[in-house]
C-alpha cells in the first residue's frame, strides 16, 4: 500500500497550508518565505545535481545504437538511430526528448502455450507519458502571466489555443483536463501494471499525488471557489516575488495558500528526486553520443597508461622451445638465449 | 544438474508462478533473499586461477580462496563492507553513466519484459529495473538526501552479505546485451550496471570461474582456450588441411610473420571447435581467394576479451596485446574476426585505452582501393566490412547454389547490433552467398535482437537450465521461421553464439544448424585452379 501513504503526506500538507496560512501573520510565511526557500532549492538543488553528473568523466564511448552504423558508401547509414554527427545526435536527442521516441518502441511481451513468445506494440506508456508532460508544460507556460507584464502576445496566443473549445465560463483549459487525465492513468497503470506495480517505490506514487493536487487546487480556484480568490491580488503578489518586493493582501483565500504550498514542496523536492530525470534526459551517454568511436579516437580522462599487456618478451620466454620447433618465427632464438644463460 | 525435459520446461516457462506469466510474487522483493542451489549459480573461481590474476601488474583480484556460493559464509575480507562502498563511490566518480544511471530511474517499467533473463525465468529480480534496483538502493541509503533521511520509505536499505549474494546471482543472470537501454527513455544500459556489480564483487574476490579461468589463459597463452603457440598453430594448419582435402586449394597462412600488410585475430573458438571451426575455414578460403598478405599471431590469438566481463584494469590488460602485436610485426592495419563482445571492445574501448595506434595506417583494402573510414583512428576493420567491401567491388566469385543445402536466417549479435551498428553489411553478404534467408520477426532482430542467452561468461553448463531459459526468447524467433520458411541454419557473426546457439538449437530446435557468415562465403567460393569434392554440406562435408 505505498501511494496509500502518498495521499496521506499530501493530505497532510494540504492540512498545513489551509490551517497555517489562516492563523495572523502567517501568510506571509506560506505566501513569501517558503516559496523563496522552494525556489532557492529547487535552483540551487538543481545545479548542484548537473554540476556532480558533469564532475564524474564519460571514460567510453558508449551509445546505444539502435541502427546501422555509418560503414560502407553503399550501407545506408541509419542517422537518427545511429549518428555520427553533431546535428544527427541533436536530431536524436530532439527526438527522445521532445516525442519519447525510446518509448514508442516500447512492445508488450507475452508468453503463450508452445511456448510461444509474442511481443505486440504498447504505446500506451508513450501516449499517457506525452499528454502529462505536455500538459505540464503548456499549465506552466500558462502561469507566465502572472509573472509577466504586459502580457505578451504569445501568451495569450497560447491561452486562446488552450480554450479552444470554449466550454463554460472561466472557459476550460484543455490542459487542465489533459493533466488530470494523464496523472490519473500514469497512476493507474502503476497499479495495474503487474510489472510496475511490483518495483514501484513510495518515490514513485509521491510525487503523481502531489502534482494531482497541485493541479487539482489550481482548477478549483479557477472554476469553483472564485469568491476566495482575488486575481489582482495574487498577480500583485507574484509580481512583487519576482521584483523580490513582495506584497501580500488579506484577500486571499486559503485554497491559494494551499495551492501555492504544494507547488513550493514540488519544487523543493524536484532536485533530490527521480524528477532529475528532466536533467538527466539530456545527459544520458547512452543517447548523447556519437557513434564514431572507431573513427575518432575517444579520450579517457583517467586512463592509465601504465596498464601494459603481458609482454610479447614474456610470454616468447615461457614458449620459445615450443615456437622454435613449431617453426614461428621469434625474436631471440634459442642458440642467443643459451648464451645468455 | 540435470536440465529439465524440453516439455517440462516449456510448460514451465508459460505456467510457472511467476511475474512474467501473471503471478505477483506477495512479499516485497526486498524480503525475498537470493538462495544458492546445484543448477542456478556458475561455479565460483579456483583459487589458484584468482591468485594468478591478482599477481599479475596492474591487476586486483584478492581474496583468493576455496569457498562455495551454497555456503552461509563466504568467507569475505572483515572490511567488505568498506570496501564495496569505497568502490560504489569510486566508481561513481569515474563513470558518469553510472551516476546518472542511479538517479534518473523513474520505474517505467518500460524494460521489464525487454530482458530475456525474465522472459525464461519470470523472476523479478531480472527486470532490468530491478536488477539496477538491487544496486540503486544501496546508492540511496549511502549517497542520497533522501535516503540517508527517509531510509526504506525512500527506497534504500543497507548494504549486507545478503545484498552481497544477491547481486552475485543477478549480475550473472544478465549478459549485458543492451537490449534494455533502447527502450529506456533516458538510456539507461543494464549493462554498465552489472559492469559495476560485477567489478565490485572481484574487489572481495567474489567472481565466476568460468570467466576467471579464460581471462587467465588469455593474459599467459593469448587466448581463452589456453592454446600454447604450437598448438594454435596446429589448430590452424589442421583447418587449412581440411580446407586443401575438400577443395583441393593449398592455404598459404603464416603465424607471427613481420612485415606482412594485416594481423588477423579472430575468437580462439573459431579455431578449436565446432561449429566455429567452418567459419575459420572460410576466412582460410575467402583470404586465399583475394590473395590477402596476412598473418596470425600466436601472441595475440584472441580476439574475445574475457577482461569486459570483469572489470576495467583486465580488460585493458588483454586488449593491449592487440596493438601491441600489430606494432611489433609492423603490419599497417588489423582485420578482426566475427565476434559479438569482442567488437564491442574494439569499437568503445580499445582505442580510448590502448591508443592511439598511430604506428598503423588508415585501413585501406589492398584489393578494392576501399579506406576505410569509420574504422581511421582504431584501424581496425571487422570481417563483415571487409568482405562486404570485396563483394561490392566484385572481387570474389561467388556461387550461391553451392549453398543450396542452405536455408538460412540471421541472428543479430547484441553487442554488434546495439554498441556498434553492424547490421546490414552481414545481410549484404548473405544475400549474395546463399540463394534463401528470411529474417525473424521484426520484434527479435536488429537493435531489437536477443541475446543468445548465455552472452557475458555465461555459456558454462552447470547453468544449463538458466541458459535454455533465458535462450527462450530467441530460440522461439528461430523456430517461427522453422516452422513458417522450413529454415535449417541459424547464422551469425559471433563466435560464442556459435557454441551457445548450438545448445540452444539442440534443445528447442533440434536440427537446425549455426554457423558463422563467413562459413557460408567459405561454401560460396569459386576458386582459381580448385579440385572440388561433391560438397553437398559445404566445408561440413565429411570426405
Amino acid at each position: 500500500m505505498k501511494y496509500a501513504f502518498s495521499f496521506l503526506a499530501v493530505i497532510a500538507l494540504i492540512l498545513i497550508a489551509g490551517l497555517g496560512s489562516q492563523i495572523p501573520g502567517m501568510q506571509y510565511f506560506f505566501g513569501v518565505a517558503i516559496p523563496y526557500l522552494a525556489i532557492m532549492l529547487f535552483v540551487g538543488g538543481f545545479v548542484y545535481r548537473v554540476m556532480q553528473w558533469a564532475k564524474s568523466p564519460v571514460p567510453f564511448s558508449i551509445p546505444t545504437t539502435c541502427g546501422q552504423g555509418a560503414s560502407l558508401d553503399f550501407i545506408k547509414q541509419d542517422k537518427l538511430d545511429c549518428p555520427t554527427k553533431t546535428s544527427e545526435v541533436v536530431a536524436r536527442m530532439f527526438l527522445e526528448i521532445f516525442l519519447f521516441r525510446s518509448l514508442f518502441r516500447n512492445t508488450k511481451s507475452e508468453i503463450h502455450n508452445g511456448p510461444k513468445v509474442t511481443y505486440e506494440s504498447s504505446k500506451w506508456l508513450w501516449l499517457f507519458g506525452l499528454l502529462f508532460h505536455y500538459s505540464f508544460l503548456l499549465i506552466v507556460i500558462r502561469h507566465m502571466r502572472l509573472f509577466i507584464d504586459p502580457i505578451p502576445f504569445w501568451l495569450s496566443a497560447i491561452e486562446s489555443v488552450d480554450s479552444m473549445l470554449q466550454i463554460g465560463a472561466p472557459t476550460l483549459y484543455l490542459s487542465s483536463v489533459t493533466l488530470l487525465g494523464g496523472i490519473a492513468l500514469l497512476f493507474g497503470r502503476r497499479l495495474v501494471n503487474r510489472h510496475v506495480r511490483y518495483i514501484s517505490l513510495n518515490n514513485d506514487y509521491f510525487p503523481l499525488v502531489l502534482i494531482f493536487a497541485i493541479a487539482l487546487t489550481g482548477i478549483l480556484m479557477r472554476y469553483f471557489l472564485r469568491n476566495n480568490i482575488d486575481i489582482i491580488t495574487i498577480k500583485t503578489l507574484a509580481m512583487g516575488l519576482v521584483t523580490f518586493s513582495p506584497v501580500i493582501s488579506a484577500k486571499i483565500g486559503a485554497i491559494f495558500y494551499i495551492h501555492l504550498f504544494l507547488v513550493s514542496i514540488l519544487l523543493a523536492y524536484f532536485p533530490f528526486s527521480k524528477l532529475m530525470h528532466m536533467g538527466g534526459v539530456f545527459m544520458s551517454p547512452t543517447r548523447n553520443m556519437a557513434n564514431d568511436s572507431r573513427a575518432k579516437r575517444h579520450i579517457n580522462p583517467w586512463n592509465d597508461p601504465e596498464i601494459k599487456p603481458h609482454s610479447y618478451a614474456g610470454y616468447e620466454d615461457e614458449f620459445r622451445e615450443f615456437m622454435v620447433d613449431a617453426g614461428i618465427p621469434v625474436e631471440k632464438e634459442l642458440s642467443a638465449v643459451q648464451d645468455e644463460a | 544438474m540435470a536440465v529439465p525435459k524440453l516439455e517440462q520446461l516449456s510448460k514451465s516457462v508459460v505456467q510457472g508462478p511467476s511475474l512474467a506469466t501473471g503471478a505477483i510474487p506477495t512479499k516485497d522483493w526486498m524480503d525475498i533473499p537470493a538462495i544458492f542451489k546445484p543448477g542456478n549459480y556458475a561455479y565460483q573461481a579456483k583459487k589458484e586461477k584468482v591468485e594468478y590474476l591478482n599477481s599479475q601488474k596492474d591487476l586486483q583480484f584478492p581474496n583468493a580462496r576455496e569457498w562455495s556460493p551454497e555456503d552461509d559464509d563466504w568467507k569475505l575480507p572483515e572490511d567488505w563492507k568498506d570496501i564495496i562502498l569505497k568502490g560504489l563511490k569510486e566508481r561513481l566518480d569515474k563513470f558518469r553513466s553510472l551516476k546518472i544511471f542511479m538517479d534518473c530511474c523513474v520505474r517505467c517499467g518500460a524494460c521489464a519484459d525487454k530482458c530475456h533473463f525474465f522472459l525464461g525465468t519470470g523472476d523479478p529480480k531480472n527486470m532490468p529495473v530491478l536488477r539496477a534496483e538491487l544496486l540503486r538502493s544501496i546508492y540511496r541509503n549511502d549517497f542520497t538526501l533522501g535516503g540517508k533521511l527517509l531510509g526504506k520509505m525512500a527506497g534504500a536499505r543497507e548494504m549486507t552479505v545478503g545484498v552481497l549474494k544477491e547481486w552475485f546471482m543477478y549480475s550473472y543472470q544478465c549478459t549485458e546485451c543492451r537490449r534494455c537501454s533502447v527502450f529506456c527513455p533516458y538510456g539507461i544500459d543494464t549493462a554498465e550496471v552489472t559492469m559495476m556489480l560485477r567489478e565490485l564483487l572481484h574487489l572481495v574476490g567474489v567472481g565466476i570461474n568460468w570467466i576467471l579461468e579464460p581471462a587467465s589463459n588469455s593474459n599467459r597463452t593469448g587466448n581463452h582456450m589456453g592454446l600454447q603457440p604450437h598448438t594454435f598453430k596446429d589448430n590452424v594448419d589442421f583447418l587449412a588441411d581440411d580446407v586443401e582435402n575438400l577443395t583441393g586449394i593449398k592455404i598459404n597462412h603464416s603465424f607471427n610473420r613481420k612485415g606482412a600488410e594485416v594481423l588477423f585475430i579472430t575468437p580462439s573458438a573459431d579455431v578449436f571447435a565446432e561449429p566455429g571451426l567452418y567459419t575459420a575455414m572460410g576466412y582460410l578460403l575467402l583470404f586465399e581467394h583475394i590473395g590477402l598478405d596476412y598473418t596470425f599471431s600466436t601472441y595475440a590469438s584472441e580476439g574475445g576479451n574475457f577482461g569486459l566481463f570483469t572489470n576495467n584494469e583486465l580488460m585493458k590488460k588483454l586488449n593491449g596485446k592487440m596493438y601491441a602485436e600489430a606494432k611489433r610485426l609492423g603490419v599497417k592495419y588489423i582485420i578482426g574476426g566475427e565476434c559479438g563482445h569482442m567488437w564491442r571492445v574494439i569499437h568503445q574501448y580499445m582505442d580510448t585505452m590502448n591508443g592511439p595506434a598511430d604506428f598503423l595506417e588508415v585501413p585501406k583494402s589492398s584489393i578494392t582501393g576501399t579506406t576505410f573510414h569509420n574504422a581511421a583512428s582504431t584501424k581496425m576493420v571487422h570481417i563483415s566490412e571487409f568482405t562486404a567491401d570485396l563483394i561490392k567491388n566484385g572481387k570474389l566469385k561467388l556461387d550461391k547454389s553451392r549453398n543450396a543445402h542452405v536455408k538460412a536466417t540471421f541472428h543479430d549479435s547484441c553487442n554488434p547490433a546495439r554498441a556498434m551498428g553492424l547490421m546490414d553489411e552481414p545481410r549484404y553478404i548473405l544475400d549474395h552467398v546463399v540463394d534463401n534467408w528470411v529474417e525473424m520477426p521484426e520484434n527479435t532482430i536488429r537493435e531489437q535482437t536477443f541475446c543468445c542467452g548465455s552472452g557475458t561468461g555465461l555459456n558454462t553448463d552447470e547453468i544449463m537450465e538458466l541458459r535454455m531459459r533465458s535462450g527462450l526468447p530467441r530460440a522461439n524467433a528461430v523456430k517461427h521461421v522453422i516452422d513458417k520458411h522450413d529454415v535449417n541454419t541459424l547464422s551469425c557473426v559471433c563466435a560464442i553464439d556459435r557454441a551457445t546457439l548450438t545448445s540452444l538449437m539442440n534443445y528447442w530446435n533440434p536440427g537446425c544448424k549455426v554457423c558463422g557468415v563467413s562459413e557460408l562465403v567459405g561454401n560460396a567460393l569459386v576458386m582459381d585452379g580448385e579440385n572440388r569434392q561433391e560438397l553437398d554440406e559445404g566445408l561440413r562435408t565429411l570426405v
